[in-house]
């Protein structure tokens, strides 16, 4: 991570883990719960929010020390950040640099907003979104999330 | 294995197969024994009486057997049972499943764990495709669906066989007129469906300025739960409410439709015009269940 000075300032390189890039202004810490990340945790982090930035204007920057991000945990991350470049560290230096796709289908990660869904109620399913243009829509009542996705990840 | 879900992934190909069939079976075109052997599980986890009857009548009109949920109360399903544990165990008993349940996206959880062809007849606010099958059949009885301009009035925000019924009409290029109060217009989600499948939607503030124009127009029920004020309800229903002096103007094949039970949304003196079919529109329940039930069972 040697030759970005805008991001040295407010967070130091890491060894080994993953870095997250360019994720939309404020949406950091949405980050670090669509990887699980709340309350008590044994990884060192460190979080930059609304760091200045040529391309965005604002970003936000997620640095997670000693895990590497598993592809599923990429493609979650693009319900919000879609934007997001990801970056394997190993030994301070960039192993791999992961795109962030959005999925077709997301299972599992969203609750369905309606509360009449049958994926609320007690069965043995997990919840399916179809990602389509105008946002994800729920397998079960094709109830469609336009807006604040962040809000509805499990 | 053929399940009927939702009326969105029925291809127009699909929803003319299955109104020829019924056409045909309506003209005394069927065998009797076509399901002879074969056994329907009716499986309704909330009252609606006459989809049930209609659903057995057409089964029994094709030689096949029906076995029955019974009451809700007494089985097990108080005991707290999951919809996927009841489909699995029905699944082994019958042919095909015919699903009614409160939850929205029931009817696709069943397809997923039932060994055999799941109906949807009907799941909570969500689809119910044998109702828009035969809101298509009793349009087509009357007059070709392509290119038609059929009017909806009443509550649209939440009157699911309107929804339905528009999305199954937006694959024969028909024009949609809408007529609601304020607060039950279209859900924004399903207006851009439409409008992304090239619909065309009018929007207008009484009946009167369009009605002389609509080959059909399709009512539904405004429901006195969606005004807190019975004062407030009262004004607005009687507003949109059809009677014969609201039907002088209609062209020569206008047809008038309900899918019933009414309660004030239209004037029974209208009954005897010959352009009311809601009547008839019940009736056609059977034959279209039967090509329902023949589509998924052979
Ligand atoms: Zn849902």
């Amino acid at each position: 991570m040697k030759g970005k000075p805008e991001d040295g300032l407010l967070i130091s390189p890491i060894r080994n883990g993953t870095v997250i890039d360019h994720i939309d202004a404020g949406e950091g810490l949405s980050v670090l719960r669509i990887l699980g990340i709340i309350g008590r945790t044994t990884e060192a982090l460190s979080v930059a929010t609304n760091v200045e930035s040529r391309q965005m204007g604002r970003k936000d920057i997620v640095k997670i020390e000693n895990r590497e991000l598993l592809k599923e945990e990429v493609d979650r991350i693009s319900l919000i950040a879609p934007k997001a470049s990801i970056n394997i560290i190993r030994n301070f230096h960039v192993e791999r640099k992961i795109g962030v796709e959005i999925p077709s289908e997301v299972i599992g990660v969203i609750r369905c907003p309606n509360p009449g869904c049958i994926s609320n109620a007690n069965e043995p399913i997990d919840s399916s979104f179809a990602c389509q243009p105008r946002g994800y829509r729920c397998r079960y009542c094709e109830t469609l999330i336009t807006r604040d996705i962040a809000s509805y990840i499990i | 294995m053929h399940h009927i879900i939702s009326i969105k992934e029925i291809t127009r190909e699909e929803i003319d197969e299955i109104l020829d069939r019924a056409s045909a079976i309506d003209q005394g075109a069927f065998d009797p024994d076509a399901l002879k052997r074969k056994i329907l599980a009716i499986l309704f986890f909330e009252p609606s009486t006459r989809t049930q009857m209609s659903f057995a009548s057409a089964m029994l009109r094709l030689g096949g057997k029906v076995i029955n949920l019974g009451s809700v109360e007494t089985s097990s399903i108080v005991k707290g049972e999951t919809l996927a544990d009841t489909i699995s165990v029905v699944s082994g008993y019958a042919d095909a499943i015919v699903l009614r349940h409160p939850k929205e996206g029931a009817a696709r959880l069943a397809s997923e764990f039932s060994t055999v062809p799941v109906i949807n007849a009907g799941d909570g606010a969500g689809q119910h495709p044998s109702q828009t099958l035969l809101d298509l059949f009793t349009i087509r009885q009357s007059m070709p669906l392509d290119g038609i301009d059929v009017g909806f009035l009443g509550d649209l925000r939440y009157g699911r066989t309107a929804h339905s019924l528009a999305v199954a009409l937006s694959r024969y290029g028909v024009r949609i007129h809408t007529i609601t109060p304020k607060g039950l217009e279209l859900p924004p989600s399903l207006t851009d469906d439409l409008l992304d499948g090239g619909t065309e939607i009018v929007v207008h503030e009484h009946l009167e300025d369009i009605i002389s124009e609509l080959d059909v127009l399709y009512v539904t029920r405004i429901q006195r739960e969606r005004f807190p004020d019975p004062g407030a309800y009262a004004s607005i229903a009687s507003g949109y409410r059809v009677t014969p002096e609201v039907l002088t103007d209609v062209s020569d094949r206008f047809i008038l439709m309900h899918p019933l039970p009414r309660v004030d949304e239209i004037d029974t003196r209208v009954d005897a015009l010959s352009c009311a079919r809601y009547f008839q529109q019940a009736r056609n329940g059977v034959p279209v269940r039967m090509a329902m039930l023949q589509k998924v069972l052979s």
